[in-house]
């Protein structure tokens, strides 16, 4: 009897997602049976995914061959080290979802639960299938599965037309990627015929093919992944999907077109030109510094998370940038570290937004209300999810001893490098960029700042959310989950690194191993700890440590004696919720400094207005400059064929028929 | 690995971190005084009021969460460890491995978000307004630190602050043009981040210019002490920051008694005059207008950038 | 690895780096008079470098520039500045056509391709000065910025003299300075230019009783 292997498992792990989605189909109605049976189910399916990738790490490749598919064109599958660390992503952060989806999805949702069950499922199988896929057909079928699948998601509830509105516009731009990917696959084939990854990596194309398949590469999957500017499908598909699947789609869909860039970048191209990563580079600071600006000025809270996870993103792509420029040159030990703090930042990015979107559903469910301007004060109420969302808000913000930080931190040590390129532009311009992602990194912290504590704390600003209630115990569970592993990748960096180096070192040939394995497993110092050096755990402990012993003796030199008043606010007697900020206000200073950044509409009232109102709209320059003329120009376009179209057959027919003798004409031997 | 040495003179660092940064708010408002010609308070007022508020009951606000009451804590543990890993006496510090420089920024980072959060909390004007103006200095004011220490840690090839102060201190000397750069855009972010004259002024409570005081107007007793303790922490931990990339001079290298003992003389003089200089140019200063505020930080940034072409430059391939 | 380069070498990249320091200090600052203030005081710094790399190098021609530099740049062009300004009534903020932060972030990618561009020229080069050369450049851009992005006269007449400060630190950096009578011309126009400038400005605003250059937009022909 032949051993079950790693991946022998992983696929009997997708196909038994498949199967949990079609025993949802059978009871559709059945929301019972589904929550408390299917998700928790689909759970632990995720959670053998994520172990069987994590100790599937270090070892060779594994390929299968899958006799489904069209005639004389299988499936190849194989895992390998880059595969097993997005596995093993994919596999962990859906225990956490899938535990919350169980307490989250009800009766009246729009989709029946039993439908909704199967495309979340057919959803994660695919998902996990991308990240097989080992050659160009099933990576394509396997991609539009997950695209079609997420797309059924975000409409869950159709009969909203801006709901409506946001799907179809997230399909368009998934397809227009695709079209882009496929193309890049066609590229790297080189017309040999062979779709296979392995073909691929076979071929020795041309420099100039090879920046052909990288950019069509990185415009198809920069179009899932949300790179500028492309992005604008995020901010819509994100508000209109159910939270757990806009956690799904932000935290682990998105990494699979980071996967998909380094896969063909590293992977499968052999030559990497220097500018390549440049473009990354320059791509991805826009993309994080126009993310997270337009996160700072949201009102909706998924909006404004959905702007983040854009931030993150160029983060993902600034990281792969430098990583390329530093492979060009041939150095590979510094291009392991940025690879290593893109790496993290993956797991760190998926493991805290889908945290924090999942906290924005249980906001959600509790008060029915998404805009900021009508929520606070809710942690007197739900304090558990406030204090979890916490969790999220530190890391999103990039602050230690939390996950978010060490990735940030290791980019920010391959940006130190940079002065060492062989190039005279590049080794001025690129340290200067660091100071671009060191200004993201801050706005972040802004951005978390409004968004934990305009939800959370402070008065609320609607009667209403008296009434609001903590997350239920499946949806604490799933949270609870989450938090834990954006502390554990906080607290335990060396671990972590020294599983996915296996990656690192696949894609370049040396990682970060053998230096880190040197230190005791507390401290991070990737390079020498006499070079830089991060120990969280230390660092929890001494902070820990003060609290403790402060508040120790505090209690026990002087009395603890405390009393309820009502607030002091310098003496002025209105103190109603109206008296706080607006999520408009806390971020009009940056509205004000980044004002070209911005497309505001304001409105001001005039100092005669009996009922005065003042509204401030922001909106995207991309979709006015970019999205709407291409819109004009395609309506344009299609009105001048509209005059040939007579409705009449035997015209019709006289175009192909006019057409069929130009082919055969030009398309002569 | 850790000696026991190190760890009685980290210990010892932390003792008088803990100690000397009333001392240090005290004697900053004492300079003042002088310079203003007014009577100045007592050396030792900050001590006096780190005991009377101590002593006081606390006054929560109704509205005061679960984080109000915490956050005065991990700002105090925070600016503890700022104070524990920043050379001051010796490098030999066991603690210092904890956190390099860039984590440096994330641990006032941290400090910040807490008690932005927490000035958020009651729910009243002031205090959401004192959270923003927080956080605008703040996202400002980090990356322009940030960019200070890279160029630091170019010219000493780490970014650990203990091999920062070896090499600076202990090779023979040399001019770095791009230090000037450094160091003016980091006095410009220590007067932001401590609150002072031009950006925010801590002896006011003034609508229009609090930023620090309008965050911690709702806390008294306890967390009052603790978050004025933490500030003049940060005031300290700032000062020291200073002293070890831009006067290194002085701190001992390795864990020997004799250097300790040197070291703290030449600490306090080095802070005396420090703090004088902080309380010149708060003297002699206007405070600006609120949007003005990042201006002068967007400068420091600007500067610090500049000051790592130059490193780069100048410096990189000579 | 600075242990190889000498302390006169580090001394002039000092001055250097103030020179490009002040000159941001000058694209940044608002008042005129405090502009002035600036000018002189990156006269000094250029006046200092010239003095070490004299001393350094020992070609006696260099005192000559530096006094020349020091006496100009440092006393009497301010001074006369300094009086047209109290002649004209010049008063308040000086305008901006883009925002200062704007601006200074402008100066930073100059920077950047000032010191890409010198790089290569640079290397050509023997003196001890030649890491300057980038520098130089780059005070000679911002310098030029400045006169683009002002309004009024009289900043831009400083915008033109630090100009002219960054082509002398040019010349010092790569070359030890220009030969004796260039730069005596070179020092008598910038005077003689300065004082046709000071004598324009009393027009201009006799003419439209302001000295925003904005007015003589209208004088050209329709």
């Amino acid at each position: 009897m032949p051993t079950l292997l790693p991946i022998d498992t992983l696929l009997i792990a997708a196909s038994a997602w498949l199967a949990i989605g079609l025993l949802g189909l059978l009871a559709p109605r059945n929301s019972r049976f589904i929550a408390t049976t299917l998700f928790p189910l689909g759970a632990l399916v995720g959670m053998l995914v994520g172990f069987i990738a994590l100790f599937s790490l270090g070892g060779s490749p594994q390929t299968a061959v899958l006799a489904i598919g069209l005639p004389d064109l299988p499936f190849h599958l194989r895992l390998d080290n880059l595969s097993a660390v997005f596995a093993m992503l994919v596999g962990f952060v859906a225990v956490g979802i899938s535990i919350y989806a169980a307490g989250y999805f009800r009766q009246d949702e729009g989709t029946a639960p039993g439908l909704l069950c199967f495309e979340y499922h057919v959803f994660l199988a695919s998902m996990l299938l991308v990240l097989l896929a080992d050659d160009a057909y099933a990576f394509m079928v396997a991609w539009e599965s997950m695209a079609l699948s997420s797309f059924f998601l975000v409409t869950t509830n159709h009969q909203h037309a801006e709901i409506r509105r946001a799907g179809f516009l997230y399909l368009l731009i998934a397809h227009v990627g695709a079209i882009a990917i496929l193309l890049s696959f066609g590229v790297m084939t080189a017309n040999s015929g062979d779709f296979t990854f392995a073909g691929m990596r076979a071929q020795q194309l041309s420099p100039f093919w090879a920046s052909v398949a990288f950019l069509l590469a990185l415009a198809g999957f920069g179009a899932k992944a949300g790179l500028v500017p492309l992005h604008v499908w995020l901010p819509e598909a994100h508000p209109a999907a159910p939270s757990p699947v806009s956690a799904l789609m932000s935290g682990v869909m998105l990494k699979t077109a980071i996967y998909g860039l380094l896969r063909v970048s590293f992977d499968l191209l052999h030559t990497t030109l220097w500018w390549w990563g440049v473009v990354a580079l320059a791509v991805g600071l826009v993309t994080a510094l126009f993310g997270v600006l337009y996160a700072t000025v949201q009102s909706d809270m998924k909006r404004l998370l959905a702007y983040s996870s854009i931030e993150n993103i160029g983060l993902l792509a600034v990281g792969t940038g430098l990583a390329l420029i530093f492979h060009s040159y041939r150095m590979e030990s510094l291009a392991a570290l940025a690879l290593t703090a893109v790496f993290y930042h993956c797991l760190a990015h998926a493991g805290f937004k889908s945290l924090l979107f999942l906290c924005t559903g249980s906001v959600l469910h509790a008060t029915k209300e998404r805009s900021l301007g009508k929520l606070g004060g809710l942690i007197h109420r739900m304090p558990w999810v406030a204090w979890l969302a916490l969790v999220g808000v530190i890391a999103s913000a990039g602050l230690p001893p939390l996950s978010g930080f060490v990735s940030e931190w290791l980019l920010l040590q391959s940006f130190l490098f940079s002065p060492g390129l062989p190039h005279s532009w590049l080794n001025m311009v690129v340290p200067v960029a660091a100071a671009v992602v060191a200004l993201v990194a801050a706005l972040a912290g802004f951005a978390m700042v409004k968004f934990h504590g305009i939800i959370f704390l402070g008065q609320m600003r609607d009667p209403s959310l008296k009434d609001a209630h903590d997350a239920g115990s499946w949806e604490k569970a799933g949270l609870v989950w989450l938090a834990l592993l954006t502390l554990l990748l906080g607290i335990l960096p060396s671990a972590v690194i020294l599983r996915i180096d296996a990656a690192t070192r696949q894609l370049l040939g040396q990682g970060l191993a053998e230096r880190i394995g040197e230190q005791g497993w507390w401290m991070l110092a990737p390079i020498s700890p006499e070079r830089a050096s991060y120990e969280p755990m230390l660092f929890l402990a001494t902070i820990a440590a003060s609290v403790l012993l402060g508040r120790w003796l505090v209690r026990r030199l002087y009395h603890g004696r405390m009393r309820r008043t009502t607030a002091w606010d310098c003496g002025y007697y209105f103190q109603g919720p109206r008296a706080q900020d607006t999520a408009e206000g806390f971020s009009q200073p940056i509205r004000r400094i980044f004002e070209p950044m911005f497309r505001m509409e304001r409105h001001f009232p005039s100092a005669r207005d009996s009922k005065p109102y003042y509204t401030v709209k922001v909106e995207d320059h991309f979709w006015h400059w970019l999205y709407l003329p291409t819109a004009r120009l395609l309506g344009w376009v299609s009105d001048l064929i509209t005059h040939i179209q007579g409705g009449r057959i035997a015209v019709y027919l006289t175009y192909s028929f006019f057409t069929l003798i130009l082919l055969l004409l030009v398309a002569r031997p | 690995m850790i000696s026991i040495s190190g760890l009685i003179g980290q210990l010892f660092a932390i003792a008088l971190a803990l100690v000397l940064a009333p001392l240090l708010a005290g004697w900053v408002g004492q300079c003042r005084a002088w310079l203003q010609s007014r009577t100045a308070p007592p050396l030792l007022q900050s001590y006096y009021m780190l005991h009377k508020l101590f002593h006081k009951d606390v006054v929560l606000a109704h509205g005061a969460s679960s984080l109000f009451r915490t956050a005065p804590f991990v700002m105090f543990g925070c600016m503890v460890l700022a104070c524990a890993i920043i050379p001051s006496l010796s490098t030999d510090l066991p603690f210092a491995p904890a956190a390099d420089a860039i984590a440096l920024v994330g641990v006032f980072g941290l400090a910040r978000v807490f008690i932005s959060l927490a000035a958020m909390d009651v729910g009243t004007a002031f205090g959401s307004l004192g959270g923003r103006r927080e956080m605008l200095i703040g996202f400002l004011a980090e990356p322009a630190l940030l960019m200070v220490i890279f160029t630091v840690a170019m010219i000493a090839n780490s970014t650990s602050l203990a091999t920062i102060v070896e090499t600076l201190a202990h090779s023979d000397f040399a001019i770095y043009p791009s230090l000037a750069f450094a160091g003016i855009a980091f006095a410009f972010v220590s007067l932001a981040e401590n609150a002072r004259v031009p950006v925010d002024n801590p002896a006011t409570h003034l609508e229009l210019t609090m930023i620090h005081e309008a965050m911690i107007l709702e806390y008294s007793g306890l967390h009052l002490a603790l978050i004025e303790w933490a500030a003049s922490l940060k005031l300290y931990a700032y000062s020291c920051l200073g002293l070890a990339l831009f006067f290194p001079r002085g701190i001992a290298a390795g864990d020997s008694f004799p250097a300790l003992l040197a070291a703290i003389p030449l600490l306090l003089f080095k802070l005396a005059i420090g703090g004088f200089l902080l309380a010149l140019i708060e003297t002699i200063n206007a405070k600006l207008r609120i949007f003005r505020a990042p201006e002068f930080l967007g400068t420091a940034f600007l500067l610090a950038v500049l000051g790592l072409l130059v490193r780069l430059l100048l410096e990189g391939r000579a | 690895m600075n242990n190889a380069v000498p302390l006169s070498a580090q001394l002039i990249n000092l001055f250097a780096s103030v020179i490009l320091l002040l000159a941001f200090a000058m694209l940044a600052q608002r008042r005129v008079l405090q502009l002035i203030n600036l000018f002189a005081l990156q006269g000094l710094a250029l006046g200092l470098s010239t003095v070490v790399a004299a001393v350094t190098t020992g070609q006696s021609h260099l005192y000559w520039s530096a006094g020349l530099t020091l006496v100009l740049k440092a006393l009497l062009l301010p001074w006369i500045l300094h009086r047209l300004v109290r002649r004209l009534h010049v008063k308040g903020e000086i305008e901006s056509l883009i925002n200062i932060p704007t601006t200074m972030l402008v100066g930073i990618g100059l920077v950047i391709i000032a010191f890409n561009v010198a790089l290569p020229i640079s290397q050509l080069s023997h003196t001890i000065t030649r890491g300057t050369l980038g520098i130089a450049l780059a005070v000679v851009m911002l310098a030029f910025l400045m006169m683009i992005t002002r309004t009024k006269a009289i900043p831009q007449v400083v915008g033109f003299l630090a100009m002219e400060n960054g082509l002398f630190l040019a010349a010092t950096s790569a070359t030890y300075g220009m030969p004796m009578v260039v730069e005596l011309g070179i020092a008598l126009d910038v005077l003689v230019g300065a004082i046709i400038l000071g004598v324009f400005f009393f027009q201009i605003r006799e003419q439209f009783d302001s000295l925003d250059i904005h007015h003589m937009e209208r004088l050209k022909d329709n």
